[in-house]
């Protein structure tokens, strides 16, 4: 608990960390340790990735592959989903482009806490290690679903019941643990650590979006937290918060009177808040693309900010519109459905806004600009198949269809991805110094576009059909059509199109770190204060000897009778302006 | 915080006077980790409801009986049964414990390092005191009453489960809380805040030390008043 206020310390030596170790391993710097969580995330990425490849050929291919058998198929899908959600999106956008924008959009030197910032890595590495061993434990990882929910994850029967969900959930908590320490850091240091001039109305939407992110995370994680501290009581101490009685194997499993349907709240409470910690850093980083390559102040800033809020706050009151078919009492369907249909008129705000903004904008198809505008065709395409599964009556035939694997993809798994994507190749040149490879980045943009349509369209048609999600495989049912199957055939063929073609993007990172075109401090012309800084990329401590002004909204590009398109947030009002009054 | 306008000449002056006005480097005027801790107490809150929430809903959807708070955490002193006393007793304590805290941060305030370091050392005491009462309970719930996580034979099993959980983690808070105190404690009486007169990290300690005693007014209301 060290309160040295370095980021508006002057005259104070920075110290620059002297050997590798100190410099990229147990690093203190905010951008290492972005980076950090960025590689780890990937990777773990990548074997979730692989996993899902699996499923898809068991999908296409029945009874073809040996070495996938039913209980292998389950734990696939359930450590594809968890990963997928927690320990790469959440990860990725928070600890990685939280950790890295931050302190350089807000004009920091660093995270209010370094040590702990640091800290918070190596936890969250520690909670993938657990969360790997699982695979190694006898049983095998859990195959309970990514919602875990009891009975069946902690009953005899279930892959993984024994050793595999004690993992999982262990991993959780070491997780929200280092979730916590990260957290912490990144709203303080918003809240706290801005530099002069940088108002919270000034800060750029990527802020706003990892900010409002990390408080939703602050207040629904504990909802996991606790959720598995009590699933864990409940497989180790044999107590009975969410096991009724239970006859299984045809003996009673000793647990009586507890509710399965308190975990299922407990769980979604966290579950649809993650939701939106993982759109909502999105939301705001896919606004600075499109604002900043479209050459075009982003349309509505006060009113992007505002549903940010709304939406973050919304998002506490919508959970149970995971449970309709639940068995909970009929009337909450009632209010969660209103609910959620009223989170949708934020949403839509951010939609229009951001089509607003391209509108008459000096468009630049450049690689990053056409992930953000492939984000919202995915994004809109998610949405809009939400409206259906937010009413109860349209959800309870859809429900535990291929439907919804088709939207919830659309909506949090390709939107993020394409905005992560977009992301990474935006600021690729800040953090290396180097620009991506751009023939090799529309290569990749287009066959993971066009792939993921190709991937989850069908899955919607699929769910309408009434095809089950979660089946291992379809045998001979009566009501799922031939046409069903030959169509799960193409799916596989387009998912396994888009999963190679990630590799694509790989090699690019790896060839531009090395051979890139040499970037430059500002090569977007962007006008958020990360470009602004001496070095690219930017030293330890960030700015130098001197912290930045700000003096103006991270949005001022075209403005009328400048000589450049854009002035950077760091530049003076001009005479005119002054008089006039500048920009919030 | 800093604001530095030294080595500038008259017109950045003017021009930093501007920027001052229009400055918004801190949402509250508070020290970065006085407002980390709020931001973590309001994060732990929610740690807290969600189990007290599930006890709750555990409890009300119990068909078998719970046992009755009056009877279960009675003890027998000299022949005669009282209710409660023991948790009224850690009640008193904890509470008391939150006073001499308050008492110790407004020492600190003053640099009064050894009454300051002190006080903390009471209310560290006291805590411990009250984990160590908190011991004592639970043996005689476990051995006397027969009362497991997994079991209890006075009927709820999830009166056990409950109880030890919610307890037990805020046993933990307590004493995380002890030891806490008593690093602070130390760094107080070695004078390591004295030079920049960073005492605000008793007063931080202090939040944390409040804070899990404000828990314990609720689950005390919870567990042994209804």
């Amino acid at each position: 608990m060290d309160h040295v206020a370095i980021a508006d310390e002057r005259g104070l030596e920075l110290h620059e960390p002297a050997s590798f170790i100190t410099r990229y391993i147990w690093s203190q710097d905010h951008k290492v340790i972005a980076v950090q969580y960025g590689i780890t995330a990937i990777l773990v990425g990548l074997v979730a990735l692989a996993l899902s490849a699996m499923m898809r050929l068991q999908l296409a291919f029945p009874n073809s592959f040996s070495f996938i058998a039913p209980g292998d198929y389950y734990q696939f899908i359930t450590m594809h989903g968890m990963i997928m959600i927690v320990y790469l999106l959440t990860a990725l956008l928070l600890g990685g482009f939280g950790n890295y924008l931050i302190p350089l959009m807000i004009g920091a030197r660093d995270m209010v806490f370094p040590y702990l910032n640091m800290l918070s890595y190596w936890v969250y590495l520690l909670s993938v290690i657990v969360l790997m061993a699982s695979f190694f434990v006898s049983g095998g990882p859990t195959g309970a679903g990514w919602t875990l929910y009891p009975p069946q994850a902690i009953s005899h029967g279930t892959p993984g019941a024994d050793g595999g969900i004690i993992l999982m959930l262990v991993s959780l908590a070491i997780f929200i643990v280092a979730f916590t320490m990260g957290g912490l850091n990144y709203v303080t240091t918003i809240l706290q650590a801005r530099t002069r001039g940088m108002t919270l109305m000034r800060l750029p939407l990527s802020v706003w979006g990892i900010f409002i992110a990390t408080v939703l995370g602050l207040l629904a994680f504990p909802a996991l937290f606790v959720s598995a501290v009590m699933m864990l009581l409940d497989h180790i101490a044999g107590t009975s918060f969410f096991m009724p009685a239970l006859l299984s194997e045809g003996e009673l499993t000793g647990h009586s009177g507890g509710s399965p349907i308190l975990f299922q709240h407990l769980f979604w409470f966290f579950g649809h808040p993650e939701v939106y910690i993982v759109a909502l850093p999105a939301f705001g980083i896919v606004s600075d693309l499109i604002s900043t390559h479209a050459r075009r102040n982003i349309f509505g800033y006060r009113m992007m900010v505002w549903a940010i809020l709304a939406i973050g706050v919304l998002s506490f009151v919508v959970w149970a519109h995971h449970m309709y078919v639940s068995g909970m009492h009929p009337y909450f369907g009632f209010f969660f459905a209103t609910t959620t249909l009223i989170i949708a008129v934020p949403t839509a705000i951010k939609v229009y806004n951001w089509v607003l903004t391209l509108w008459r904008g000096n468009i630049r198809l450049t690689v990053p600009m056409l992930f953000a505008i492939g984000f919202i065709f995915s994004f809109i395409n998610g949405g809009l198949t939400g409206l259906y599964l937010g009413n109860v009556v349209v959800d309870l035939p859809l429900s535990d269809t291929y439907f919804v694997v088709g939207h919830f993809h659309m909506v949090m798994g390709v939107s993020p991805i394409l905005v992560i994507f977009g992301a990474i190749y935006h600021w690729f040149p800040k953090i290396t110094g180097r620009m991506l490879n751009d023939t090799l980045g529309k290569v990749h943009f287009w066959l993971t576009f066009l792939g993921t349509y190709a991937i989850y369209l069908p899955m919607h048609y699929l769910g309408f059909l009434g095809v089950p999600r979660r089946y291992y495989a379809m045998g001979d049912t009566e009501f799922i059509p031939e046409s069903a199957q030959s169509l799960n055939v193409d799916i596989t063929i387009a998912a396994l199109v888009v999963a190679v073609v990630q590799l694509v993007f790989l090699v690019n990172l790896f060839w531009s770190l090395r051979y890139g075109k040499p970037a430059g401090g500002n090569p977007w012309d962007a006008t958020t204060l990360e470009w602004q800084t001496p070095d690219t990329p930017p030293r330890h401590g960030n700015w130098g000897q001197e912290l930045p002004t700000v003096y103006r909204w991270a949005y001022d590009y075209s403005v009328p009778g400048q000589e450049k398109d854009f002035i950077p947030q760091t530049v003076p009002p001009t005479e005119e302006e002054s008089q006039e009054g500048t920009k919030p | 915080m800093n604001v530095n306008a030294s080595a500038q000449d008259a017109e950045t002056r003017m021009a930093s006077l501007v920027n001052d006005w229009a400055d918004d480097k801190e949402a509250f005027r508070v020290p970065w980790g006085k407002a980390m801790m709020w931001i973590f107490l309001v994060s732990d809150t929610f740690i807290f409801g969600s189990f007290l929430i599930g006890y709750m809903t555990v409890r009300m959807s119990s068909t078998e009986p719970w046992p009755l708070a009056s009877e279960v955490f009675a003890l027998t002193i000299f022949g005669v049964e009282l209710p409660l006393i023991l948790i009224a007793i850690m009640t008193f304590i904890l509470i008391s414990s939150s006073g001499t805290m308050a008492m110790a941060v407004n020492y600190g305030y003053r640099r009064e390092r050894k009454k300051t370091a002190m006080l903390m050392l009471l209310t560290a005491v006291l805590g411990a005191s009250f984990v160590g009462m908190q011991a004592f309970e639970w043996t005689k719930l476990i051995v006397e009453e027969g009362i497991r996580p997994w079991g209890n034979p006075l009927g709820a099993a999830q009166f056990g489960a409950t109880f030890f959980m919610i307890t037990g983690f805020h046993g933990l808070h307590v004493s995380a809380g002890v030891i806490y105190l008593l690093v602070v404690a130390i760094r107080v009486l070695k004078g390591r805040y004295e030079q920049q007169g960073k005492y605000e990290i008793v007063e931080i300690a202090g939040l944390y030390w409040h804070f899990v005693d404000l828990v314990w007014v609720f689950i005390f209301a919870l567990f042994y008043l209804w």
